[in-house]
């Protein structure tokens, strides 16, 4: 039954990427509002289906790589939904969709909604380290988006080939202030989760430890680089789409271990 | 009664013509002399159109007898055009929507129709039948630049500049520019970006009396020629217009100042020609170079794109001429529903 409300959700989305090609196959783009309502109202079905599965389960639903995917789209469509908006990033919808779509596709596609083979009990310092984490996912991912529109615009201007998106992508400067937040939000986040990991009073892997640090150092390196002027803002930007493909590799070796781990 | 439109603009009139027939203060007064019960004079640079209503038919020479700016004789053939009923309702859409402009697409004639509706409304002289059609002529003027993409982009060197420079930087309020050469152009081009709140400007020119002169005009500052190489470390737009035979800035010469402004773009506009800036310039991390080639390219991609718009425009259009007629013609059979001077916006919603 919840599954079908993950499959409604992905359609919210494919239809909020289906109205950004038709539009832009028409040579107009406003995905202002209709990017936002559509985003909108998957993240409300993404929200119903981890509501009902963490009652099915009684904790936070994030037990199976499965729900661990399903967790980071819907924090991505949360920071979209909080930080598009306020940044006058709306476009960010028509970039989010696909990022979304294609984690919820693969989802429910892969064989990977296995329970736990042990009913793990509750832990409320486990869970809010795991959650904070994956809600930091989301902002690297939102990052990782910026930083996409930013390569998208940089190109055009360099170019001088300007196409129907130009008009309606954020300014450069804007843009870069964007990523510069969002990677302050994912780095405090995670930073947070990081900390809070060592209150949860069950030993971890070693190599999920090591793997949660290498995402640490990863977005410290980007951060400390962007204000010690290392890279110049294309960089940061290449960076940002780098460093979250690394991070998902990562947060996949995680989820497996803890799969695999019985605590 | 016959909704009508007589008029000349720039597409049939030069603009000795269109300056005879611009109208007058007593044009209202004559119009209605001569038989029209509600008149509106539109009179812009690129027209002059009298749109009006009336029980009895106004032939388009007694409509330009009242258009005419002194009294002596006819100097001109008037080369009027007229509309009638849904034709002078499509005209006047097509008016409000640019679709009628020199500059397609362009916005101000919207701004210009509504001054004049305002102010035939508040003398008296628009009544009902033309309450209805402008109202829906702003109506459909809104849904167009909504709807499709007839005002994007900039058509003119100037303001693909300030657009670009907006897509750079956002505002441009802490902007610091540096104009090298007081050329023509790049005056138009300073002024273009001083509307958008650009505050910080810096004038360098070889001649250093017309370098003042530019800096005085613009409000900005003046920079001795020997200095404005150093000023790269700071500004974000140069522009560039001197009559240099070779190039002043290229990719060496530019490239040690970038590091330290590594994380703020330099945007530079190259009016010159031959060019001041070498275009190795643009392949440096944070530099955007446009010289008068690309930017006017761009001008001329936007007007492109206008005007593949205005088939889609055209279609909104006579959407909205086939909707007003069945209005018209059921109001004309029931007129006791509908009172004389109707309250603006009450009749046609979100115009």
């Amino acid at each position: 039954m919840d599954r079908y409300l993950l499959i409604v959700s992905t359609v919210c989305f494919l239809v909020a990427i289906a109205h950004t090609a038709l539009e832009m196959r028409g040579g107009i783009f406003r995905p202002m509002r209709f990017n936002f309502f559509a985003v909108g109202l998957g993240f409300i079905f993404q929200t119903a289906f981890l509501s009902i599965r963490g009652h099915a389960l009684g904790r936070c639903p994030i037990t199976n790589l499965f729900e661990v995917i399903v967790f980071v789209a819907w924090s991505i469509a949360l920071f979209y939904m909080v930080v598009g908006p306020g940044y006058r990033l709306s476009l960010m919808g028509a970039f989010t969709a696909p990022l979304v779509v294609l984690l919820q596709l693969f989802a429910l596609l892969a064989p990977i909604d296995k329970p736990h083979p042990v009913r793990i009990r509750a832990n409320s310092w486990l869970e809010f380290h795991a959650s904070i984490s994956l809600v930091a996912y989301g902002a690297f991912a939102l990052a990782c988006i910026a930083g996409v529109m930013y390569l998208v615009q940089e190109r055009q201007l360099k170019t001088h080939h300007l196409h129907s998106i130009f008009y309606h992508l954020p300014p450069l400067t804007d843009l870069f202030a964007a990523i510069t937040r969002l990677l302050w939000w994912g780095f405090g986040l995670y930073t947070l989760g990081l900390i809070s990991g060592f209150f949860v009073g069950e030993p971890l892997p070693w190599i999920q430890i090591m793997c949660a640090i290498g995402v640490w150092f990863l977005y410290g390196l980007i951060l400390q680089g962007r204000y010690l002027h290392w890279f110049a803002p294309k960089r940061v930007a290449a960076l940002c789409i780098i460093g979250f493909s690394a991070a998902l590799t990562l947060l996949w070796g995680i989820t497996f271990t803890a799969q695999t781990h019985t605590p | 009664m016959n909704l009508f439109c007589v008029g000349l603009s720039h597409h049939n009139a030069d603009v000795e013509a269109r300056e005879y027939f611009a109208g007058h203060v007593e044009s209202d007064r004559a119009l209605r002399n001569c038989g029209c019960n509600e008149a509106l004079v539109l009179s812009t640079c690129n027209r002059v159109e009298v749109y009006a209503a009336s029980e009895k038919r106004v032939s388009t020479d007694e409509i330009a007898r009242c258009l005419v700016r002194d009294d002596g004789p006819h100097r001109f053939a008037p080369p009027f055009y007229r509309y009638e009923g849904e034709k002078c309702a499509q005209h006047l859409f097509r008016v409000a929507s640019g679709l009628d402009s020199m500059v397609v697409g362009e916005t101000e004639i919207l701004g210009q129709a509504k001054k004049a509706y305002e102010a035939a409304r508040a003398t008296g002289v628009a009544g009902r039948y033309l309450h209805r059609l402008f109202q829906r002529a702003f109506r459909v003027a809104k849904q167009v630049r909504t709807h499709t993409e007839i005002t994007r982009g900039a058509v003119s060197v100037g303001s693909v500049a300030v657009d670009l420079a907006h897509k750079i930087f956002g505002d441009l309020q802490n902007c610091k520019v540096l104009v090298l050469g007081a050329g023509e152009t790049s005056e138009r081009t300073i002024r273009a970006l001083v509307s958008r709140g650009v505050a910080d400007l810096r004038v360098s020119n070889r001649s250093p009396e017309r370098g003042e002169a530019l800096a005085l005009a613009v409000n900005g500052r003046a920079i001795a020629f020997e200095q404005w190489l150093g000023q790269c470390r700071e500004i974000d737009i140069l522009i560039t217009s001197t009559s240099s035979e070779v190039p002043l800035l290229w990719q060496e010469k530019l490239a040690p100042m970038l590091r330290e402004r590594i994380d703020r773009p330099l945007f530079i506009i190259d009016i010159a020609v031959p060019r001041d800036v070498a275009p190795d310039v643009n392949a440096l991390d944070g530099v955007y170079l446009y010289d008068i080639d690309s930017l006017q390219s761009i001008a001329e991609q936007s007007l492109a794109t206008r005007r593949a718009q205005v088939a889609a425009a055209e279609q909104i259009i006579s959407q909205h001429v086939a909707e007003f007629d069945e209005m018209i013609t059921r109001e004309l059979n029931c007129p006791a529903q509908s009172s004389e001077h109707p309250t603006v916006g009450i009749v046609e919603q979100g115009s």
